[in-house]
């Protein structure tokens, strides 16, 4: 596999992992909200 | 030009970086719809009511559990995998993956979704999807698959637990009425999973893998068959019976019951693949069905 095809995939998989990890924070920050009756 | 890399027990592509559908595959996306949908129905039946965050993060935590299963049970079957044409283009018999990337995939989920579920829903539910995943991943996949033509009844409990899970998520806690709808989920695996493995019978038998049809015959399954479906519809009259599933559910259930017992019966006598082939894909339809009817009919009743 060429080399910027490897970065560009390996890129591509960093920014998936971000984008879970945010979305659980988010989900977390929410999921108090709830808990705590603020919405 | 393709390269390869042996490992220890197979081969990886060296020219191949495993992308976001790869890991997808892993998680069994078919299985895990179904989960996704008894769930779901599961959370509906329940009585009580439940937050939509918190409803969403079980449901997510389900899904995410059950994808972690699947994962964990295609790190252990590999090698059976790649003996099985059904099988053989997963990401790791394919040599897309390695299975030690599989593992650590597999892990990571099946802890994330229990932790969640532990700290945002509440303890039983984690404990019931703690239960659910090893019991499929060491029950299911590492003891009975390979020992015993009985794998999937026993191991088929759990493909069954995710209502009682997504109904303990509304309760806290695990009743009758919930055990009611493993029981149906657990009833029909098996003439599934039999219907399927008579019409896939060679890849199982070049696995080594001891279902019914390899070990006691493809007369003796379709007898099973009969025989559990029998059992499944006099099992998926209960959530009438008990009182928490509508009239539309019951008429549902004894006309897809009847249909399904007639289609098995046609199995027994004709013996032939477009048969099986025919039970197998009704069976999905069906449960999808009585779930779809169960859950529409009460959440009708509660607007209405």
């Amino acid at each position: 596999m060429p080399l910027h095809e490897e970065h560009k995939k390996r890129a591509g998989r960093n920014y998936a992992l971000a984008g879970i990890l945010l979305a659980l924070v988010v989900l977390f920050f929410v999921a108090t909200l709830a808990k705590l009756s603020v919405i | 030009m393709q390269t390869v890399a042996t490992t220890i027990d197979h081969t990886i592509r060296e020219d191949y970086l495993p992308g976001a559908g790869d890991f997808f595959a892993l998680l069994k996306p078919r299985v895990m719809s179904l989960v996704i949908f008894t769930a779901l129905v599961g959370m509906v039946m329940a009585p009580g009511d439940i937050h939509p965050v918190i409803a969403f993060t079980a449901i997510l935590c389900i899904a995410v559990g059950a994808g972690a299963a699947g994962c964990l049970n295609m790190w252990y079957e590999a090698d059976l995998d790649a003996r099985m044409k059904r099988t053989a283009r997963r990401p790791i018999p394919s040599g897309r993956m390695d299975r030690q990337t599989a593992l650590h995939f597999g892990v990571a989920l099946a802890s994330a979704s229990v932790l969640v579920m532990g700290l945002l829903v509440n303890l039983v539910s984690a404990a019931l999807l703690l239960m659910t995943i090893l019991f499929y991943v060491v029950v299911y996949t590492i003891w009975l698959k390979q020992r015993t033509p009985m794998n999937i009844v026993i191991g088929g409990a759990s493909g069954a637990f995710p209502p009682m899970i997504a109904w303990s998520a509304v309760t806290g806690n695990v009743s009758l009425d919930s055990l009611a709808l493993v029981g149906l989920v657990f009833m029909w695996t098996p003439p599934h999973f039999w219907s399927m493995s008579l019409f896939s019978c060679k890849d199982y038998k070049a696995a080594g893998i001891p279902m019914l049809p390899v070990v006691s015959g493809e007369n003796e399954t379709r007898r099973q068959i009969v025989i559990y479906t029998l059992l499944m519809v006099a099992v998926s009259l209960l959530p009438w019976f008990m009182g928490f599933a509508g009239p539309l559910y019951g008429i549902t259930a004894i006309l897809g019951g009847s249909l399904f017992l007639w289609l098995v019966l046609s199995l027994f006598r004709n013996k032939d693949i477009k048969t099986a082939k025919r039970v197998f894909f009704f069976s999905i339809f069906y449960l999808f069905m009585l779930f779809a009817v169960m859950g529409g009919e009460n959440l009708i009743g509660r607007i209405f």
